[in-house]
């Protein structure tokens, strides 16, 4: 990864805890996608939450934003008992959230998204000519230029959408922002424009929490690192207590990135085979089993 | 792709639209063709079309169903349908005239009484919605069918019959009359209030849509009332209120005809629901929601006025007026698509 953001250790921890999860955990009827989850965000902290999909990050998040509730355990805003009923009052409560799969409304407007739930206003009437002037400042700032801000968001491209997102989020951010796996439709220079943001909103005594499966982009600017499997923390450790790699071998769960580089050893990646017509259903799947690697292959025709 | 040369920096790819582009990619430009399509037709086929008394009459048509589509489409645009509205129209009528006849008391008594009735449907009707998640379409269909039962058996209950009992003798008559339906002339055109109305609500849903932070609010919840709610869009209060909304256009409108006729018949209204979904279609609403154009629904309901005093203006049997509303509106909508999208890849 080429990303540019300088990475300074992390700073020391500024007085109280913005926020705190403790013994957190959310049913979704019988499934249990969180459990007994203990979490601290400090001010001028980056806090990197890791895990596989299906871990419950965003889950985790989404109790945080107050999208949802959680069934379990207590969570703390500033030091108060808190459960929010909707995201309006956690935004008043001065948490933004740049979510995954809930982004932008696609028929409207680059400026309107940008400015949905905080319009500025002159009178009763929006003032568009300065909207659309921040909103275009904002993004540029991020790299991105959008000429017309009155282009329907649903045609911009997928990172474009992110970086709005992202954006609005670090525009309208007052204490806590939470970002769920903003890098991962991104290009190399957005994702390292992203980083330089996390960490400037550090600087800035924001409260981060940097959601992402990518160990290395958690590592150029996390100060802190949670890892969850199946619903519970596994790993939750300060930077000073770990390495990249180490962090990498957590997250791949240790023994499992043994076997996966063992099993894909087999593959051999330098191996070519000629072009030629494939029957509907001839690829056979992967068999993970053995170590031969003869039947890794996708040539092996069952006619 | 086009090459042309641009003034921005950055990315070169984006050309600024030309204004005609921004015409073209509006909601509202099917409409408009639609329009300008029918009146030439009728100018061309219908003597009485061209004299300039009947516009007043023509506009008339269009204001009662004009009011209606209106608030349909920013229901619509909101993501939601309403079928109730049709009969709605009358429930208020009949509410105002029924309430004030029992009772003797002021008709605007009736009338004030009959607009909270309007906005507790509308309430209702939003709050069925919100809180079982049903559709709108499967919500408003069942107060349909409760109103237009409530409608033919509370008016058989208290005047035994089909229509209401005539009010022109209560206090108040004249000054709601006045209000509801008076007319005044431009010339030789008569004019209705109630265009006047359609001309003013036109105007201020339409501010309030593209101009206001609620119209944020309605784009987004009909766009994608989720990712609306994620960012702190009030989902469920605006839904609330533009079911309201639709109530309250039927009060204005059932006000009308009550002082109109000075009495309502029970069973009206019913059918004009999808009048006023077809005008707002028309106009550019998408079905799905997030999308569509004031200005475009009373356009709309302007080519539905002309289409119907049109056809008979030409002396042409007054039963092809359906027929030709759907071939229109799937007209509409097909124009819609094609020209949104050449404009959207220019
Ligand atoms: N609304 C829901 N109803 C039922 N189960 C859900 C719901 N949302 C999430 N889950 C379950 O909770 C678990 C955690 O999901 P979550 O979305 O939090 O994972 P994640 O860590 O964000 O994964 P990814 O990396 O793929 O984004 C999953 O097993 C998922 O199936
Ligand atoms: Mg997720």
């Amino acid at each position: 990864m080429t990303a540019t953001a300088e990475v300074e250790p992390a700073a020391e921890p500024r007085g109280e805890y913005m926020l705190e999860l403790d013994d957190v955990g959310k049913s979704y009827g019988n499934v249990h996608a969180l459990r007994g989850v203990n979490i601290r965000v400090r001010q001028g902290e980056v806090t990197c939450v890791l895990g596989d999909n299906g871990a419950g990050k965003s889950t985790l998040i989404k109790i945080i934003a107050g999208l949802h509730q959680h069934t379990d355990g207590v969570m703390r805003v500033e030091g108060k008992e808190t459960k929010f009923n909707s995201p309006r009052e956690a935004q008043a409560r001065g948490i933004a959230t740049v979510y995954q799969d809930l982004a932008l409304a696609p028929l409207m407007s680059v400026w309107r998204n940008f400015f949905l739930g905080n319009e500025i206003r002159k009178g009763v009437a929006l003032d568009v000519a300065e909207m659309k002037r921040i909103a275009g400042e904002e993004l540029e700032k991020m790299g991105i230029v959008i000429p017309d801000m009155d282009r329907p968001v649903g045609s911009l491209s997928g990172g474009q959408r992110q970086v709005i997102a992202i954006a609005r989020a670090v525009y309208f951010g007052a204490k806590v922002v939470i970002l769920d796996e903003p890098t991962a439709a991104l290009g190399v220079k957005q994702s390292g424009v992203v980083l330089k943001y996390i960490v400037k909103m550090r600087d800035a005594g924001l409260g981060v929490i940097f959601i992402t499966h990518n160990p290395h982009h958690a590592y150029l600017v996390g100060s802190h690192f949670v890892i969850l499997k199946l619903g519970r923390v596994v790993l939750d450790a300060h930077r000073d207590e770990l390495t990249l790699d180490q962090l990498t071998g957590e997250m791949a769960g240790g023994q499992e990135l043994a076997e996966l580089s063992h099993e894909l050893r087999a593959v051999d990646p330098g191996k070519t085979v000629e072009g030629h017509e494939v029957r509907h259903g001839s690829v056979g799947s992967p068999t993970v089993d053995s170590g031969s690697g003869e039947d890794a292959g996708s040539d092996d025709e069952k006619a | 792709m086009s090459t042309a040369p641009t003034a921005t920096s950055g990315d070169d790819r984006v050309v600024t639209r030309s204004a005609l582009n921004t015409f073209l990619s509006m909601p509202a430009v099917g409409a408009f063709i639609g329009a300008i399509v029918i009146a030439a037709l009728f100018f061309a086929v219908a003597p009485a079309f061209r004299n300039i008394a009947n516009i007043g009459t023509i506009l008339y048509v269009c204001s009662t169903i004009g009011i209606m589509a209106i608030f349909v489409a920013l229901l619509m645009i909101g993501g939601e349908f309403d079928l109730s509205t049709g009969v709605a129209v009358t429930f208020s009528g009949l509410a105002a005239a029924h309430l004030a006849w029992y009772f003797s008391l002021n008709v605007w008594v009736g009338v004030v009484l009959a607009l909270v009735l309007s906005l507790s449907v509308g309430a209702f009707n939003g709050w069925l919605f919100n809180t079982t998640g049903l559709p709108s379409f499967l919500v408003t269909l069942g107060s349909f069918f409760v109103l237009q039962g409530i409608n033919l058996a509370v008016t058989r209950i208290v005047t035994g019959g089909v229509s209401s009992n005539r009010i022109n003798d209560l206090d108040g008559y004249e000054s709601a009359q006045a209000v509801f339906a008076s007319e005044f002339n431009i010339g030789s055109v008569n004019i209705k209030i109630t265009v006047v109305y359609w001309f003013l609500l036109t105007a201020l849903l339409s501010f309030l849509l593209l101009r206001t932070r609620y119209g944020n609010w309605i784009l987004a919840t009909g766009g994608d009332s989720a990712a609306a709610r994620a960012v702190g869009v009030p989902v469920k209060a605006t839904k609330l209120a533009l079911f309201m909304g639709t109530g309250f256009a039927a009060w204005l409108v059932g006000m009308h005809n009550l002082f109109e006729f000075n009495t309502v018949q029970s069973g009206q209204g019913i059918g004009n629901e999808f009048i006023y979904i077809i005008a707002a279609v028309i106009g550019g609403c998408l079905l799905t929601g997030g999308y569509g154009s004031i200005v475009g629904a009373a356009v709309g309901a302007l080519i539905y006025g002309m289409t119907r005093l049109g056809i008979s203006y030409a002396g042409w049997d007054v039963d092809w007026l359906r027929t030709f509303l759907g071939v229109m509106l799937i007209g509409a909508v097909l124009v819609n698509m094609y020209v949104k999208k050449r404009a959207d890849a220019r």
